[in-house]
């Protein structure tokens, strides 16, 4: 009997100290947790993106509760409604949250950029980029390898004639294929208006432009003299507009010789 | 003089020849679960460390001085379970309060290896060596060193392996398992070394 009794003692009073010991010391070292903090970071999406600029959702969350900001619009993958959600908790008025989406800015397909040599290796833009600037004509253009297809979590781009391209529903801004693109090529733009933009970031003189790309921006100046807002100017040997002041209009993008400027014509 | 010697003969020994992973084969699931990236590999091996002189400190003198005098050792597995378990839980609590850094860098993993079973193996590990309480420590410190070890290197061989063409048929585990293979292998190569070293 005792064989069998003594164990169990042993056991169930091991176990009862190790209980009693979690339960006191899970009282003596209580952490006050700010329960505001967890009712925020229940509302935002959980992807831990950084587009907020605070270390993930919980350090937005954690911010958000300590009143350090009170901008409830920051986080861009939960948009509206998390701006909405957040205000009800802080008992604030909703900012209202810009709908945003990132843009590929380049058209070399196939059809515009040639290929000057026959890559063969990992399919990574990012490996591609170091042999010889990768196997397109145009070293500023898109490789169209999907490097930022691999990062995206909520799979809103895909490869389209050798260009990567957003498809701006899906897209929640979060500017994780903005960080990967090794040639920059994509930018977070708005998706609630109408604006004319470049869709070319050749650094190079017209003449070497023309030579590689049918739709790169030559920087003939065209746009520059057309514009009624003055919101276009040329930087680094390509047209760059200016969102802010861009009407909409939609001259530049008549008189562009090459179609390298297009007006995003998004719903209002 | 012999006791330093000893000991660092322990410590050598758990880190390269009796390396946990690669030649024990304890803790595969976090040396194939959280190899990807050299951060992540490095903050679990560094909980290991901690996790595993700890349930050492602990689990010995219960060892001694309850089973032992009882004759219940074949309890030792269950008991020691129990205690790292708590232990780890406490340990949460504790620096969750006073610590909240480590506790943010160690966080994710600390629950991790509450029942790992490379912790609960260097504690019945060193009871079956019959090591004294000195040599048990160095052992788990040597122990939670060779896990950082193989982890580490092992990230680097993951790293290296997500640029790769690899056929469809081996993607993912399967060359996970092949690569860990061959680095096992690697690590035959110090067999005998500390035991001609100390003449053991």
């Amino acid at each position: 009997m005792n064989q069998i009794l003594i164990p169990v003692i042993i056991v169930s009073v091991i176990g009862l100290i190790l209980g009693i010991g979690l339960a006191v010391s899970s009282k003596l070292f209580a952490v006050p947790v700010n329960e505001k903090q967890l009712k925020i970071r229940e509302c935002l999406p959980g992807v831990n993106c950084g587009a907020c600029g605070f270390s993930g959702c919980d350090g937005y969350a954690a911010a958000l509760a300590e009143g350090t900001t009170t901008e409830t619009a920051r986080c861009v993958p939960g948009g509206a409604e998390a701006s909405k959600a957040i205000a009800a908790v802080l008992g604030v008025k909703a900012e209202k949250a810009s709908r945003k989406t990132a843009v590929v800015l380049c058209q070399g397909n196939q059809s515009n950029v040639g290929t000057k040599l026959n890559y063969v290796g990992a399919d990574s833009c990012r490996m591609a980029v170091q042999l010889f600037g990768g196997p397109k004509d145009c070293v500023y253009g898109c490789l169209g390898m999907g490097d930022c297809i691999d990062v995206c979590q909520y799979n809103a781009l895909f490869i389209c004639d050798g260009v990567a391209r957003v498809n701006p529903e899906a897209c929640k801004a979060c500017g994780m294929c903005v960080k990967t693109c090794p040639r920059g090529l994509i930018e977070i733009l708005p998706y609630d208006r109408q604006f004319a933009y470049v869709f070319c970031k050749n650094k190079d003189k017209g003449v070497e432009t023309r030579k590689n790309c049918k739709q790169g921006c030559l920087a003939c100046t065209k746009c520059v003299r057309v514009c009624p807002e003055g919101a276009v100017s040329i930087t680094d040997n390509h047209a760059v507009i200016d969102i802010n002041k861009c009407i909409g209009c939609g001259k530049c993008e008549e008189d562009c010789p090459t179609g390298a400027i297009n007006v995003i014509r998004n719903k209002a | 003089m012999t006791m330093t010697k000893e000991l660092f003969a322990v410590l050598l020994t758990a880190i390269l020849t009796n390396n946990f992973v690669l030649c024990k084969f304890l803790g595969i699931c976090p040396f194939l679960g959280v190899s990807k990236k050299f951060d992540t590999a490095l903050g679990m091996s560094i909980a290991v460390i901690f996790v595993m002189v700890l349930a050492t400190a602990v689990c010995y003198p219960i060892n001694a001085f309850i089973l032992v005098p009882n004759g219940i050792e074949y309890l030792q597995t269950i008991v020691f379970i129990l205690v790292i378990a708590a232990l780890v839980q406490f340990v949460e609590t504790v620096l969750k309060k006073y610590l909240p850094d480590l506790y943010k860098a160690l966080g994710i993993y600390l629950p991790l290896i509450t029942t790992n079973c490379a912790v609960l193996g260097v504690v019945l590990l060193n009871i079956d060596n019959n090591y004294n309480f000195a040599a048990s420590i160095v052992n788990s410190l040597g122990g939670g060193i060779g896990f950082m070890i193989a982890m580490i290197m092992f990230s680097g061989v993951r790293e290296k392996m997500e640029n790769c063409d690899i056929p469809k048929g081996l993607q993912g585990l399967p060359i996970t398992l092949i690569a860990a293979a061959l680095t096992s292998c690697s690590f035959l190569g110090f067999t005998g070394v500390v035991d001609n070293i100390f003449k053991l």
